[in-house]
């Protein structure tokens, strides 16, 4: 009883009644706002809105000038001078100076700090050995030749290094930054971006508030903007549609049609770099030393009904690495590509017989992936069309997040695997990068000495159009070799409701608050 | 505990032997049904067809409950649901039987000492966050499912435990009991001989009522994605996936979580009858 | 009764120590780690981490860091929310879950005992039919399907509710969860109750009672609704527990930051100290209820006393 007359006291708010408050949707807490501890897409997308590199993106996904006014490229590739705006503020008013930038690339590599990200930049002077404390980190090559002139200094060329520097790993640090402790005070921590952080509820809420100091504050639209964090798809969805959201994180794909049908005009899918793939284990038999195996199970999985039947939301097949979208690239081409998927089914079935399997010796493989319900769908269609292809049965082995990945890495029992790699920049090597036989991340185990001699030709070309010649030669090895599976190519999705304005889709996705205004006649 | 047949009229004791027979009839129907009819279906539980993805069910088609939205049979894989679900019911129940049978009869009839600590430690027990350690179970198990209902059956034991103990005291004051004693029976034989036999009444009520809350810990990690791997399935699971699915393909949800529900129902109402009759059976 | 009270919580102790020990076990021997990611880290970061969270070292040591710390009051660092200490995790989510944990469990008791005495009083009626009904429904159909249900329709189609927590502040954004954690208690006390009251009512004194030209109501409320209630108390562990794992599901469908969500997300995460921190924060709520039942149970029931 008491309850319900709280409720008829209180009723609901709604994001169509509210006043200038922005509502978005998140997907998980981001595990830190220090933007030299953070590692997950959810916390970059909120320091985007709080703090602010170098330079950034616009809405459309162009690199722009940001705390940075100009700079100037040596002509050896190896020296950048930045010129940092004179009107550029941190969100108690301090100015925001050159040394602000050294003190946050040397909080970045500084071993006592624990950044993911240290690598970010390795290839600043010293950057390798003060993350092995092997050097102090006031060693790092970077300077502040004044509080406008900021210097950085590479060891190799860098020819993304600008976009890297959008990144928040390489934002400035204020020195008075400390702890960052934004449970108790987080109206103290310190931030350079078009807004500032006003309260974090973990599990639930970011309220974030206009900066008045920042230097862009005059085209800054909004002057709240709330985070909700909203770990599933489908609840999501519910509060967008129940009007409590403005924009979504993303667009479960159960739904899907019926959104498309009632809500076409809200659904932003864009192009986005990511790519789906499964991983062999090239370790191990069966798919050690065996092309053959390898190119008849990644045939015989039908990409066009993967896409269209299974995830339906635009992704679009993927028969190469690097997505296209990707600056400055051409992405290389199978032969296969152009076939129809019988033909493919029977060329895949000669090669599963060359290496020697059939009916009667059915191939015996693992497929582990984590379980979610997209994963699963995934899986389970991949499992029916090798079974319809190729004749054999795929064991699937559904794993939670942290134990497939540490199956992965142990490489042991791990035959084939899902994976996806997000570019963290728009470049081909983000991607390429992954499969250099020392990365620690290449958990599939591919070494060639041919792939990794044209990386680092490439690594070591100043000159872009070679640069790119390159990394397309380095691909194309990888993909006659086999090594590794794409599915399909991401695409970024959102419901986006109609009185916010200035969304564009890019390939980043990237959607800074400072971009977006609300059309309040709506 | 609790009884209603202290009110005992004819009239209630009917109605208890009805609902009885009714619900136990009703489940060793769906059992059988689950069982046996998946064989004689056309369809099998994991192929997909990619071009009847979520078709309604109907008489018509070839899909009596429809199917998923992978375009599998749901009739097949519901019927396999339900072969899963009862399967782990029925283990984490024996597991949890056998455990707090022998436990409470050792702890009742050796009494003492023994009784004091193995007592004190069923109290521990009781203090764990039991679905906190559930979670971690499935979590380091890597989602062995049938181990872990062992792992269920092997915490759900106290209750099972605490009430075997109570009859126990009493039991070993019968005279049979004692005469067995005095003809120098051994400890071990006498629990396993003369107790343990007198305890399956209650026993019997108590599993009833430990399977429903069995099934129901099993569709809430299938919930939390930690249920029972594909493609083998269970009503959980299938359940699970129906929520997701309850605005464009109703029927996903609606039979699976129908027939959950009338399974719980019907365990429900066995262990309500049989406490009740087992109660009217031992007031005097 | 406080010199009992002392003794119960004393001995609790160990309990507790158990508790630890073996979550601290089950966390550790999760395959992963707290800092696992497909991008994987370089061998020198992955050792800088390790170093600064004292992951390094052997099990035995990190164990015996974790409890002095404890004791002292310290629950530690959080993995996976690196600007948060566990403590803070904890204090600001569990009052979000007593609370709404208490409100569900006062509207069970409320709303279970007055459907279940009227259906006794009324027994085998239309009214007692209905209620039954109602309540093996609420007893047969799991939580994670009767809330996505509540929200589609209170929430989407109709807006009367908000569909999740964040969204709004007040009472409103209480209800929904409160509702579909209170529905399988609400049956279970209903059912309870009745059985519990057709035998009270059934017996000698109450035939007195009702002899003596009291009215219905007066012979409910001064004569069979205590002992009728005795069922429900010790009925309250067992409701407890149902509550907390309803909480689970339900924190998760409306994004509430209640202790349930932390706890999963620090179990899939590998956050060591989340986890830990919350079972023991549980496990010592979970022996303090138990002792209050008791301690009710005796208020109700004359014949109990605590030595």
């Amino acid at each position: 009883m008491v309850l319900w007359l709280l409720v008829v006291a209180c009723g609901t708010e709604n994001v169509g009644q509210s006043d200038s408050t922005l509502h978005r949707g998140l997907g998980t807490d981001p595990e830190s706002l220090d933007a030299q501890k953070a590692r997950s897409v959810q916390a970059a997308n909120l320091l985007r809105d709080i703090g602010e590199g170098l330079l950034a993106y616009s809405a459309d996904g162009k690199l722009v000038p940001a705390a940075a006014e100009r700079w100037e490229i040596a002509d050896d590739g190896l020296t950048y001078t930045f010129t940092i705006r004179a009107d550029a503020r941190w969100s108690n008013g301090d100015p925001l100076t050159a040394t602000h930038f050294v003190l946050g690339l040397r909080r970045l590599v500084n071993p006592a700090n624990a950044a993911f990200y240290a690598n970010t930049i390795t290839d600043i002077v010293n950057a390798e050995a003060i993350i092995a404390s092997d050097m102090s980190a006031d060693e790092l090559g970077v300077a502040a030749i004044d509080a406008q002139t900021l210097r950085i200094e590479l060891t190799q060329p860098v020819p993304y290094l600008l976009s890297l520097l959008t990144h928040p790993s390489t934002f400035p640090a204020h020195s008075k930054l400390g702890n960052v402790d934004t449970a108790n005070s987080a109206r103290s921590l310190l931030s350079n971006g078009a807004y500032k952080l006003l309260s974090w509820e973990p599990g639930s809420l970011l309220r974030l508030q206009r900066n008045e100091h920042y230097w862009n504050n005059a085209a800054t639209a909004i002057d709240l903007v709330h985070y909700h964090v909203i770990v599933e798809e489908t609840v999501e969805l519910n509060r967008y549609r129940a009007g409590e959201l403005h924009t979504t994180d993303n667009v479960p794909p159960e739904n899907f049609a019926a959104i498309k049908e009632e809500r076409g005009d809200e659904l932003r899918i864009s192009q986005y770099l990511g790519t789906y793939y499964f991983g062999f284990n090239l370790t191990r038999p069966p798919f050690k030393n065996n092309p053959h195996l390898r190119q008849a199970l990644s045939m015989a999985v039908d990409r066009d009904v993967l896409v269209e039947k299974i995830t339906g939301r635009g992704e679009s097949a993927a028969y190469s690495w690097v997505p296209p979208g990707t600056d400055n690239y051409a992405p290389p081409q199978l032969s296969y590509t152009n076939l129809e998927q019988e033909e493919r089914n029977a060329i895949a079935r000669s090669l599963y017989h060359q290496a020697g399997y059939s009916d009667d010796n059915p191939v015996q493989v693992e497929l582990r992936y984590n379980t979610s319900n997209t994963q699963r769908r995934i899986a389970l269609a991949v499992q029916a069309m090798w079974r319809e292809a190729l004749g054999f049965e795929a064991t699937l082995v559904g794993e939670e997040f942290q134990v497939l990945l540490t199956n992965i890495r142990e490489a042991q029992i791990t035959e084939i695997f899902r994976g996806s790699w997000i570019g963290d920049y728009n470049d081909a090597a983000t991607f390429l990068n992954l499969l250099l036989s020392n990365n620690p991340a290449n958990m599939m185990g591919y070494a060639s000495e041919e792939y990794d001699s044209l990386m680092q030709r490439a690594a070591a070309q100043v000159e872009p159009r070679r640069r790119r010649l390159y990394l397309e030669e380095a691909e194309r090895a990888l993909l006659a070799d086999h090594a590794i599976m794409p599915v399909y190519f991401y695409v970024s999705k959102h419901l986006v409701r109609p009185e916010v304005r200035g969304w564009e889709d890019n390939v980043l996705d990237y959607h800074y608050s400072q971009h977006l205004s609300l059309d309040v006649a709506q | 505990m609790i009884t209603i047949s202290t009110a005992s009229n004819a009239i209630g004791r009917a109605r208890v032997s009805r609902l009885i027979s009714i619900s136990g009839g009703i489940l060793v129907a769906i059992a059988v049904i689950a069982i046996v009819v998946p064989w004689l279906s056309p369809n099998n539980y994991l192929d997909t067809d990619f071009d009847n993805i979520l078709a309604a069910p109907g008489l018509a088609g070839a899909h009596l409950f429809g199917t998923d939205d992978l375009g599998r049979d749901l009739f097949v894989r519901t019927m396999m649901g339900i072969q899963v679900t009862l399967l782990v019911a029925l283990v984490a129940s024996f597991v949890s039987l056998v455990i707090g049978v022998l436990y409470g009869a050792i702890a009742g009839y050796v009494g003492g000492r023994v009784d004091a600590v193995m007592m004190r430690i069923v109290d521990t027990l009781y203090a764990l966050p039991f679905i906190f350690i559930v979670i971690l179970l499935m979590v380091v198990f890597e989602r062995n499912f049938l181990l872990i209902f062992v792992a269920i059956g092997a915490i759900n034991w106290l209750d099972m435990a605490r009430i075997v103990r109570g009859q126990t005291l009493s039991l070993k004051e019968k005279e049979y009991v004692e005469a067995a004693r005095l003809t120098g029976v051994s400890t071990p034989r006498i629990i396993l001989r003369h107790i343990v036999p007198n305890l399956i009444g209650i026993v019997i009520v108590y599993v009833t009522l430990t399977i429903p809350q069995a099934i129901l810990v099993e569709s809430f990690l299938s919930f939390l994605g930690l249920g029972i791997q594909e493609p083998q399935t269970s009503l959980g699971a299938l359940v699970d996936a129906g929520v997701n699915q309850k605005e464009n393909a109703a029927w996903m949800l609606l039979i699976p979580g129908g027939l959950l529900a009338l399974i719980l129902m019907c365990f429900n109402f066995l262990g309500d009858g049989l406490r009740d009759l087992f109660d009217a059976r031992q007031s005097p | 009764m406080v010199k009992y009270s002392l003794r119960r919580l004393l001995g609790a102790i160990p309990t507790l120590m158990v508790v630890v020990v073996l979550a601290f076990l089950l966390v550790h021997a999760a395959p992963g780690g707290p800092f696992d990611s497909e991008r994987v880290l370089p061998e020198a970061i992955k050792e800088n981490i390790d170093k600064y969270y004292h992951l390094d070292e052997p099990l035995p040591q990190q164990f015996f860091r974790y409890i002095s710390n404890v004791v002292r009051g310290d629950f530690g660092p959080s993995y996976r929310y690196r600007d948060h200490t566990v403590t803070q995790l904890i204090a600001g989510s569990l009052p979000i879950s007593m609370l709404l944990g208490s409100l569900a469990m006062l509207l069970a008791v409320v709303v279970g005992i007055a459907a279940g005495t009227v259906a006794a009083l009324r027994q085998n009626s239309v009214v007692d039919r209905v209620v039954m009904a109602f309540a093996m429904t609420g007893i047969s159909i799991p939580v994670f399907v009767i809330a996505p249900v509540l929200v589609l329709f209170l929430a989407v189609k109709l807006q009367w509710l908000p569909a999740g927590w964040s969204g709004s502040t007040g009472a409103a954004r209480l209800l929904l969860p409160v509702i579909s954690l209170a529905l399988p208690q609400i049956a279970y006390i209903a059912r309870l109750t009745r059985a519990s009251m057709i035998d009270v009512l059934a017996s000698p004194f109450i035939r007195t009672a009702r002899a003596q030209g009291l009215g219905t109501y007066a012979v409910i409320r001064y004569h069979a609704l205590k002992p009728a209630m005795l069922p429900i108390v010790s009925y309250m562990g067992p409701a407890i527990a149902g509550i907390l794992t309803g909480s689970v599901v339900v924190e998760q469908i409306f994004g509430i930051p209640g202790v349930g969500q932390f706890f999963v997300t620090g179990a899939l995460n590998r956050d060591y100290t989340l986890v830990l921190g919350i079972v023991i924060v549980y496990a010592v709520m979970i022996v303090t209820m138990n002792l209050i039942a008791d301690l009710i149970y005796g208020v109700i029931d004359p014949r109990v006393r605590y030595r």
